[in-house]
């Protein structure tokens, strides 16, 4: 199931806020549909990313996928472990799957996100 | 998804949950269990594919065995009875219409096996070509359910439900027999780089087989493996796709594929431009590249040498096997040198790449039934 906690974005990504301080990741849906990731790319520490702008690429066997921002604002934390195990997208996109960790300007992006619940709906309502 | 084609059997990968994909119009499997897992099924084991999508068209008639010699750059002549060769087939500008498989039953019949995505291309091209000739060519894909089972245990899997002998089967031989029960066409051939075997049966009992091999090998890991896999698995091995390493702008010649241009045989479709281009200097060449900076190479990628467009990719992926990222690049022939760096342009990054021996993957010839064909393709495939 996906966490209560986050919040998610139509391209089955999520952002975790805590304080200023947001995580990006991709959902358990995401990860279901890429299958095996088998490269990760993210951005340096420092560097600065736009809400509704890719900021890296997950590849798996078959497929390229970007990766939006969801917020703007400065790359404090990138997951070098992924970069190396890209593996754990796959099996916890929500616990050390995690990608990058942004300090935002701005929260306001981010009330354009959805709820688990509604993320829940939408995903229903993809399906058909 | 509009008026998608599906195969005989359909119903058996929603049974095992496959994801399904548009592959050149067909509704197909992509994976069941992940790409990765059926790719070492495949390595170690055995998997079954579901590859009735290919085509097939029988060539028939007195002038057989001459409207076949003019239609592919292999020499059929040769060819015993009961025995396949893998050849391409070309426009008279040297372009590849297809590539394919085929069954020589005797002079007066052969039984050609050619890629989904082409089948209706071929047979009106094979039909065109065939008016001066005393042939029929008749296009017998909605005829056949045709599973692909792979891998070092096919043989000894398989051999639990079918009377046939299959040691008796060289490499790219065919016989007719039954298996459990159901009359079939078998020949020990693949797309993987694996010993395996491709069994073509009537549509109505493609379900039966299907059920019957995955029962027989459960206990022993044999699973469905889907199209991700089929692409890893031939890449690796380096057996080109047509629309990747093949097309109708890329001559056998350039695609790495000489040993199946026989300019010494009489007239065939394509042979004039084929030996200029081998006498003049091919211009282009395949070659095998090893990322070095982190990436992956995708097909229709630009490569450049020093700032220059010298080329592309073909077909690159994270290899199972090998465990790093690997490609094949189509590239001005004077640059393919062993150890050469190229740049691989990602979303406009340059990203770097060696220039490695292509054949990434050889199997151990355990078995021992890899015939002469198969070691000429071998050496051919690793010459680059």
């Amino acid at each position: 199931m996906n966490p209560v906690e986050l919040k998610y974005n139509k391209e089955h990504e999520y952002a975790k806020v805590e304080g200023n301080i947001v995580t990006f990741g991709i959902t358990d849906h995401a990860q279901e549909s890429l299958g095996d990731v088998v490269f990760v790319e993210l951005p340096d520490i420092g560097t600065t990313v736009t809400a509704g702008k890719s900021y890296g690429t997950v590849e798996s066997v078959k497929a390229v996928s970007d990766i939006m921002a969801s917020v703007s604002g400065r790359v404090v934390e990138v997951n070098t472990q992924v970069m190396d195990s890209p593996d754990l997208l796959n099996s916890e996109p929500y616990g050390e799957g995690w990608l990058i960790k942004v300090e935002a300007e701005d929260l306001s992006s981010l009330d354009g996100l959805m709820t688990a619940a509604e993320y829940e709906a939408f995903l229903a309502q993809e399906e058909h | 998804m509009n008026e998608l084609k599906r195969t005989p059997l359909y119903e058996e990968h929603l049974v095992a949950k496959a994801k399904l994909i548009d592959f050149g119009g067909w509704e197909m499997p992509v994976q069941y269990a992940g790409v990765i897992d059926e790719h070492h099924t495949v390595r170690t084991k055995a998997g079954l594919f579901d590859v009735s999508h290919m085509g097939e068209i029988d060539v028939r008639g007195e002038d057989a065995l001459a409207f076949v010699q003019i239609l592919i750059t292999n020499d059929v002549s040769k060819l015993e009875d009961g025995k396949i060769l893998y050849s391409p087939m070309c426009y008279p500008n040297g372009g590849i219409v297809d590539d394919l498989l085929v069954y020589r039953y005797n002079s007066q019949h052969f039984f050609i096996v050619v890629n989904a995505s082409n089948a209706d291309k071929d047979y009106a091209w094979i039909t065109e070509q065939a008016k001066n000739f005393n042939v029929i060519a008749e296009n017998l894909s909605e005829q056949y359910a045709q599973l692909a089972l792979q891998g070092p245990m096919a043989e000894t899997f398989l051999q639990r439900i079918t009377n046939i002998n299959l040691s008796h089967i060289k490499y790219y031989s065919f016989t007719h027999g039954e298996i459990d029960g159901v009359s079939c066409l078998i020949s020990r051939t693949g797309y993987t780089g694996e010993d395996g075997f491709e069994i073509y049966v009537a549509p109505e009992y493609g379900r039966q087989l299907w059920r019957k091999i995955l029962e027989i090998g459960a206990n022993d890991g044999v699973k469905p493996i889907g199209l991700g896999a089929r692409d890893t698995l031939r890449f690796e091995a380096r057996l080109p796709l047509y629309g990747n390493e093949l097309g109708a702008e890329i001559t056998p010649l350039e695609a790495g594929l000489g040993i199946f241009v026989k300019l010494d045989k009489a007239d065939f479709i394509g042979k004039e431009v084929l030996r200029a281009q081998k006498e003049q200097g091919i211009p282009r060449k395949l070659v095998g590249l090893e990322m070095i900076d982190r990436g992956i190479a995708r097909s229709h990628y630009p490569l450049q040498k020093d700032g220059q467009e010298i080329g592309f990719i073909t077909s690159g992926s994270f290899s199972p096997t090998l465990n790093k990222n690997i490609a094949l690049g189509l590239i001005r022939a004077d640059l393919a040198i062993q150890g050469e760096i190229l740049d691989v342009m990602i979303r406009g990054k340059a990203v770097k790449a060696k220039i490695i021996p292509s054949l990434f993957y050889k199997r151990d010839n355990k078995a021992g039934h890899l015939a002469k064909e198969s070691g000429a393709m071998s050496e051919k495939l690793s010459a680059k």
